[in-house]
């Protein structure tokens, strides 16, 4: 690495360091000691999460569902939630302990957070009732998808769309229209205007 | 929400009524010539005769009320609620390529928040010889870039993965904007930290509560990825990042971090929530891809579009629209007006540049029979926009991002057009 060159800027601080740098990493890296059972993150996220994510992680209207769609990821409509969906545990704790409650964010301390994460993990069925989350054996609950994911293959697999003439003429014998966005008819500020009646 | 009031509603009886004065005047000012004096002409007008605003009433101006339809528009039932949301840049009314800040989209997690310059800090952390903090003060003593990008968002037309929902360029299209950039390049803060050789990628973060943290490999970091404080010549807009925002080139828009706060240097990903649980394209067999970057070639017609319709009847007619790869330059976009049985060349209203909107023109004598209006953009690496068809082949339905296919606009013969999709 360089000398400064500038010498803009002063060197942080290690408590401003510590108030910002909250990122966990899969392999646990960034977590902090601390502990929390299901029974507790159970009390937890009634008071704190329950109003947009139900009682049993379960979601409320649009809100997010964390729990559920084990086995749905290649049919038609998939739920993608921690359980069914999400690699990494880490990123749970991560994003609840820096950005949840929604309007109320990091307000939750590091056991809490524990608590709450082993909640969501039991209302997954992926822990029993008795569970207890720590920063010792977090690294032990298995999440479902973790083999889930491949890297960007875009190159390989869509090779195909790199091509030097693009045909120009003759490219197809027929064209049918197959949808139509006004049959739908969900467009904002179009609720007057009557579906039109297909071809 | 004010986006729902009829004031701003491309309603279809507005659309009729419009059909119905153009077609008057169609007649009045086509090749059949005057039917008689135009009281526009022949009667002294208000404003030829008194006189008009003073310069001190305007100290930062608003686009006239007549264009009043030129904006920002949110589709309610898209997202749980207006915080952490989307709203969409009405590109079916703009021409050129640079978008107005006042209308450019806005994506927020959880809201457009007010971080004053005085209040602003940005941490450079992580495996770097000296951590460091810097104040906005500071950013701007650093040499500083122009250049122009798109961000587009990783789920612009992403509704349109299992056919034709919206029924409009903005809705379908209207997530991305392009913009002037100034600011400092990523790797010159870097180099004044000094990334250490365990480094291998950052982490980068914003102020506002959502944090939108994501991880970009130090390669990207240090090549073309700019720190900026000003877009379109000012400051940037509070709901785009106000002082100081991430801009990525080429890659999707989730990772131009706003209020950005922290870049930490890693020996690894973080795989944080917008990279995992969001942000990952889930494949027809379930398996998902992760770190889908780039937004690949892409191109739109917006005019003639359903919020667009052509109300001037048959003759010369302005085809245009938009093109933009994240691979590098636009080199060229066919139009097609039979659904894609055979293609024209358009015309570049300027020669491609890499990473940004690029805007083609096709000057075309319309007979006033219906047609199937697409358009499709190739870019520097030899890539060629696909058909919706040919993604899903690939892809299936259900990746929600990164949807680049050709659009496709039916053209009614009353010049109404409407989103379909076609065999």
């Amino acid at each position: 690495a360089l000398a400064n060159v500038f010498g803009l800027g002063r060197p942080a601080l290690p408590e401003e360091i510590a108030a910002w740098d909250l990122d966990v990493s899969p392999d646990g890296t960034g977590l902090p000691a601390g502990s929390g059972s299901v029974e507790d993150g159970e009390m937890l996220f009634a008071e704190a999460c329950s109003i947009c994510h139900g009682d049993f992680a379960e979601g409320v209207d649009n809100w997010p569902k964390l729990a559920g769609g084990e086995g749905t990821l290649a049919d038609k409509d998939p739920l993608k939630t921690v359980g069914s969906y999400w690699p990494y545990l880490s990123t749970a704790w991560d994003y609840v302990h820096r950005s949840m409650p929604f309007g109320d964010a990091q307000t939750l301390s590091a056991d809490d957070t524990y608590a709450i994460v082993a909640y969501i993990l039991y209302s997954n069925d992926l822990v029993e009732d008795n569970f207890v989350l720590s920063n010792e054996n977090f690294l032990s609950v298995e999440m479902p998808n973790a083999d889930g994911f491949i890297l960007d293959d875009r190159e390989q697999t869509e090779a195909h769309f790199w091509t030097d003439a693009p045909c120009m003429e003759n490219c197809k014998d027929s064209v049918e229209i197959t949808m139509r966005a006004m049959v739908l008819d969900v467009t904002p500020d179009e609720g007057d205007a009557a579906a039109e009646p297909a071809p | 929400m004010s986006e729902s009031s009829p004031k701003n509603a491309p309603s279809r009886r507005q659309f009729l009524t419009g059909a119905a004065a153009a077609g008057a005047g169609a007649v009045a000012g086509g090749a059949a010539g005057a039917t008689g004096p135009d009281p526009l002409i022949t009667e002294v007008q208000d404003w030829a005769r008194a006189t008009g605003d003073g310069v001190d009433a305007t100290p930062y101006g608003l686009p006239i009320q007549y264009e009043s339809d030129v904006v920002r528009r949110n589709v309610e039932w898209l997202t749980a609620d207006t915080i952490s949301s989307i709203n969409f840049t009405p590109i079916h009314a703009l021409d050129g390529t640079i978008t107005p800040q006042g209308c450019a989209f806005e994506r927020h997690h959880s809201g457009a928040i007010e971080l004053r310059k005085q209040d602003y800090r940005l941490m450079i952390n992580g495996l770097v010889d000296q951590p460091l903090v810097f104040t906005y003060e500071d950013l701007e003593r650093f040499p500083r870039e122009n250049r122009i990008y798109f961000c587009e968002c990783a789920a612009n037309t992403g509704m349109e993965w299992a056919g034709s929902q919206l029924n409009g360029a903005q809705f379908t299209h209207g997530m991305i904007h392009n913009m002037e950039y100034s600011g400092v390049p990523l790797r010159t803060l870097l180099e004044e930290a000094g990334v250490q050789a365990q480094g291998k990628w950052v982490y980068v973060e914003g102020a506002d509560a959502s944090s939108n943290g994501r991880s970009i490999p130090l390669e990207k970091a240090m090549d073309d990825v700019l720190v900026a404080f000003k877009a379109n010549g000012e400051a940037l807009r509070k709901e785009h990042g106000y002082p100081v925002r991430l801009v990525v080139p080429g890659w999707e828009g989730n990772m131009w971090v706003k209020w950005l706060r922290r870049v930490e240097v890693m020996e690894g990903p973080v795989e944080s929530r917008e990279e995992t649980s969001k942000y990952t394209d889930t494949l027809a067999d379930g398996t998902s891809r992760k770190w889908t970057w780039v937004m690949d070639a892409k191109s739109v017609v917006t005019s003639p579009s359903p919020q667009a319709p052509i109300t001037h009847g048959p003759g010369p007619l302005v085809i245009t629209g938009l093109a933009w790869s994240g691979r590098g330059a636009i080199t060229g976009v066919d139009v097609s007006v039979d659904g894609g049985k055979t293609w024209m060349p358009a015309r570049l209203a300027a020669p491609g540049t890499d990473k940004a909107l690029t805007r083609f023109y096709l000057d075309y004598d319309w007979d006033g029979s219906e047609m199937l209006l697409q358009s499709r953009a190739r870019d520097g690496s030899g890539y060629v926009q696909p058909s919706k068809a040919q993604l899903r082949e690939v892809r299936g339905e259900n990746s929600i991002y990164h949807n680049n296919c050709i659009q496709t606009w039916w053209v009614k013969a009353n010049g109404e057009a409407e989103n379909v999709e076609v065999s």
